[in-house]
C-alpha cells in the first residue's frame, strides 16, 4: 500500500482571492512581516500496489481531475506504508 | 426541436430550462440523468445551473466524468448545440469543451441579482436575434464565475471573436476582460455564467434571455426545416 499526500495550490500567476483576504486579516493582526499568502488543498489517497508505477498513476489523477492544469498546480508524497 | 436537458445531482436550474424549451419556445424536451449513455434523438443539450456533486473538489469537476458526459463531447462534435449556463458552464470548462477555468469571484461573495450585458458576438447561433452591442438584462447567481485564462488563450478568443458576453458597467465577480460568456472555435457550445432561462417571461421580471433560446431554434429551422 502507498499512503499519497497531494497538495493542490493556484498557480503563481493567477490571483489568490482567499489568500489575499487571509493576508489582509494577518496584517490588521499584526503580523505585517506575513508577505504571501496562498489558500490550497490538501489530500490523502490510499493507492494499493499495481503493476503501473504508483508515481505514474498518482501524477495522471493530478492532471485529469485532482487538480485544474489552466488555474493550478500540484505537488505529491509518495510513502510505502508496510502492511502488518 | 429536441433539447435534452442533463441533470447531475446537485443541479438546480434544470427546472428553469425545462421551461424555457419547453413552455417558452414549446419546443420538445427531455430530462437526461447524468448516468445515461445516449442522447440519440436530441438536438441541442442544455447544461443547467446548480451545484453538482456540491461543487466538491472545484466546480463541474467531478460532473465532468459522469457518463453523459461522453455524449455531450460527441454531440458537440458533430455540431449540435450545447447551452452550459452558470455551473454547466463550468463543466464545460472542466470538460475542456471550452477553453479557461473559473476561480472564485474578487469579493468571496456568492452573488445573486440582475447584471447588464452586452451582445459581443451576435454571429452565433445563440444570439443572431440580439443586435450587435446590445445590452441586455440577466440575473448572475453564483459564487465561482471568475473567469481566467492565460494571455495567449485570451488572445485567441479575441482573434476568433469568441467573446459572446461582457458585463456591461460593474463587472461583478473579477472576471478577466469583464467576460460573462464565450463560445466554442466551432461556434456551437457556448458557456456563460449568467442564467437567461431565468429571464424568458416578464413575470420573473424580464425577458431579455428568452431570445437566446429563439435563435438556437431560429437556427435549427433554418438548417433543418426549411430544407426539408
Amino acid at each position: 500500500m502507498y499512503k499519497v499526500k497531494v497538495y493542490v495550490t493556484l498557480r503563481e500567476s493567477v490571483l489568490d482571492p482567499q489568500g489575499t483576504a487571509v493576508k489582509k486579516s494577518l496584517d490588521t493582526m499584526g503580523y505585517q512581516a506575513v508577505e504571501d499568502v496562498r489558500i490550497g488543498k490538501y489530500m490523502e489517497l490510499t493507492i494499493e500496489k499495481t503493476d503501473r508505477d504508483v508515481e505514474e498513476v498518482v501524477k495522471e489523477m493530478c492532471e485529469r481531475l485532482l487538480s485544474n492544469p489552466v488555474i493550478e498546480d500540484y505537488r505529491y508524497e509518495i510513502e510505502e506504508s508496510v502492511v502488518l | 426541436m429536441k433539447f435534452a436537458v442533463i441533470v447531475f445531482p446537485g443541479s438546480n436550474c434544470d427546472v428553469d430550462m425545462y421551461h424555457a424549451a419547453k413552455d417558452e419556445l414549446g419546443e420538445e424536451a427531455e430530462y437526461v440523468w447524468h448516468d445515461a449513455t445516449s442522447l440519440e434523438g436530441f438536438d441541442a443539450v442544455l447544461l443547467p445551473g446548480g451545484f453538482s456533486f456540491g461543487d466538491y473538489l472545484r466546480t463541474g469537476a467531478i460532473a465532468r466524468f459522469s457518463p453523459i458526459m461522453n455524449e455531450v463531447v460527441k454531440a458537440a462534435q458533430a455540431g449540435k448545440p450545447i447551452l452550459g449556463v452558470c455551473n454547466g458552464f463550468q463543466v464545460l470548462l472542466e470538460a475542456g469543451l471550452l477553453p479557461g477555468a473559473m476561480r472564485r469571484n474578487e469579493s468571496l461573495k456568492f452573488i445573486c441579482r440582475p447584471v447588464n450585458l452586452a451582445v459581443k458576438n451576435n454571429e452565433t447561433m445563440f444570439t443572431s436575434l440580439y443586435n450587435q452591442d446590445e445590452v441586455i438584462q440577466v440575473p448572475i447567481a453564483h459564487g465561482e464565475g471568475n473567469y481566467y485564462c492565460d494571455a495567449a488563450t485570451l488572445a485567441s478568443l479575441k482573434e476568433n471573436n469568441q467573446i459572446v458576453f461582457t458585463y456591461e458597467g460593474t463587472n461583478p465577480n473579477g472576471s478577466i476582460e469583464d467576460i460573462a460568456g464565450i463560445i466554442n472555435k466551432d461556434g456551437n457550445v457556448l458557456g456563460m455564467m449568467p442564467h437567461p432561462e431565468r429571464a424568458v417571461d416578464s413575470l420573473l421580471g424580464g425577458a431579455d434571455g428568452l431570445k437566446l433560446f429563439k435563435s438556437i431554434v431560429k437556427q435549427w429551422r433554418e438548417t433543418y426545416a426549411v430544407k426539408a
